[in-house]
C-alpha cells in the first residue's frame, strides 16, 4: 500500500501574489476618478428632491454650496428643529450670505469669476420662505447662476 | 569563486497589496461618490434702486402664471390644476399651435437654418410661491415647467435635423433656442399668511 502513503506530506502549491498590489491599486485609481472630495461636514439633514431634467454641474473649483435644511441631531438641542442655512462649517443668517458670495468670489481666478455658480443644496421638506431669502441675497450679490440640487428621479 | 551567478536577493513584496488597500480605503472614506446635479436657472439682476416697480407690463395673454400656495395646491392660468396636468399646459402655452387668441401672440423673426418663423417670443411663464409651500413642491413644479420646454425644444429637433435638441451641433441648439427661449419669472412671492 506504498503506493498511497506518502512520507512527508505534500504542502499546496503557493498562490502567486504578486499581481494583488496592482489590482488594488487599479480599484484605488478607479475610485480616485470616479469620486470627489467631501469638502464640508453636513450640520444639517439634507434629502435632495428628485426631478427629471438635471443637469450636470461643470467644474467643481466655480462652484459654491449653500445647504439648508433641518440642523442634524447633535445640533437640535441648541438649535431646535427649524431649517437653517449653512455656509462652509457654520451656522449662518441670511443676511451673512451676500458677504459670503462676494469672498468666495474674490478667491476665484478673475477669469472664472463670471461661471460662478451656486449650488443649492436645500432639503426637499424646507419652506419657500427662506430659499426666498437666499435667492433675494444671491441676486444682491450678483450671484445670478444657481442650480437647484436635485437627484434623478429613478 | 563560487559556481554560478550569484542571485540578487528578490525584495518582499507581500506588504505592498496592504499599504494599496489602506490608501484604497482611505479614499474610500474621504470621498463621495454622488456626482451633482441639479436644475439650472438664471436669476434676474437685483431691481435698480430707481426703478419704481418691476412689474412691466405685459399684454396678459402674454404671461402663463403659475402660482404655489402653503398647501402646495397648484394654480396655473387661473384654474386649479395637478402637477402632472402642467407640462402639457405649459407647452400648449409656448408654443401656441392654433394661434389661440388667448395665448401669447406670435411675431415672425428671421431664425438662422429655419427662414422666418411665428415664435412667442414675449411669453413669459411667472412662477409665484407662498413662503410655506415646500421645496419639494417647487422643484416638482420647476421641473415640469423645464421639462415642457426639452419636450419642444426635442420634438422641434426631430423633425427639423431628425436627432434630439441635446443631439444637434451648436448653430442648431442656438436657431431652436431662439425659437423656443426659456422664459421662466420667478418672482417674489407674496407673504399670504404666516410661514
Amino acid at each position: 500500500m506504498g503506493k498511497f502513503n506518502k512520507t512527508g506530506g505534500r504542502s499546496l502549491p503557493k498562490l502567486n501574489t504578486s499581481s494583488l498590489p496592482d489590482l488594488i491599486f487599479s480599484l484605488l485609481f478607479f475610485f480616485m476618478m470616479v469620486t470627489t472630495m467631501r469638502e464640508v461636514a453636513l450640520k444639517v439633514q439634507f434629502r435632495a428632491p428628485v426631478g427629471t431634467e438635471l443637469e450636470k454641474l461643470e467644474k467643481k473649483s466655480l462652484v459654491t454650496f449653500i445647504y439648508v435644511g433641518v440642523p442634524t441631531q447633535e445640533f437640535q438641542k441648541q438649535l431646535g428643529t427649524e431649517s437653517r442655512i449653512q455656509l462652509n462649517d457654520s451656522f449662518a443668517e441670511t443676511s451673512e450670505i451676500q458677504d459670503y458670495i462676494i469672498g468666495e468670489r474674490a478667491s476665484m481666478k478673475e477669469e472664472d469669476q463670471p461661471q460662478m455658480t451656486v449650488s443649492l443644496k436645500v432639503d426637499k421638506d424646507t419652506k419657500m420662505g427662506i430659499v426666498t431669502d437666499i435667492k433675494e441675497a444671491l441676486r444682491r450679490a450678483y450671484a445670478l447662476k444657481i442650480n437647484y440640487s436635485a437627484a434623478k428621479k429613478q | 569563486m563560487a559556481k554560478g551567478k550569484r542571485e540578487v536577493p528578490e525584495l518582499n513584496s507581500s506588504s505592498t497589496a496592504d499599504i494599496s488597500f489602506i490608501l484604497l480605503i482611505f479614499f474610500l472614506i474621504t470621498t463621495s461618490m454622488d456626482t451633482d446635479q441639479g436644475l439650472a436657472r438664471r436669476l434676474p439682476p437685483p431691481p435698480e434702486q430707481n426703478q419704481k416697480s418691476d412689474d412691466i407690463k405685459l399684454k396678459e395673454r402674454n404671461v402663463l402664471t403659475v402660482f404655489l400656495n402653503f398647501q402646495d395646491q397648484l394654480m396655473c392660468g387661473g384654474e386649479y390644476i395637478q402637477v402632472t396636468d402642467l407640462r402639457r399646459k405649459a407647452k400648449e402655452f409656448i408654443a401656441n399651435p392654433n394661434n389661440d387668441p388667448k395665448m401669447p401672440e406670435k411675431t415672425t423673426i428671421e431664425v438662422p437654418l429655419f427662414g422666418p418663423t411665428e415664435v412667442t417670443t414675449n411669453h413669459v411663464i411667472s412662477l409665484r410661491c407662498d413662503r410655506g409651500s415646500s421645496y419639494e413642491a417647487y422643484i416638482l413644479v420647476q421641473n415640469e415647467l423645464v421639462a415642457a420646454y426639452n419636450e419642444l425644444r426635442n420634438e422641434l429637433g426631430n423633425s427639423k435635423f431628425g436627432k434630439v435638441y441635446a443631439e444637434c451641433d451648436e448653430v442648431q441648439q442656438e436657431s431652436i433656442r431662439t425659437i423656443y427661449p426659456q422664459n421662466i419669472s420667478e418672482a417674489e412671492p407674496k407673504k399670504y399668511g404666516d410661514k
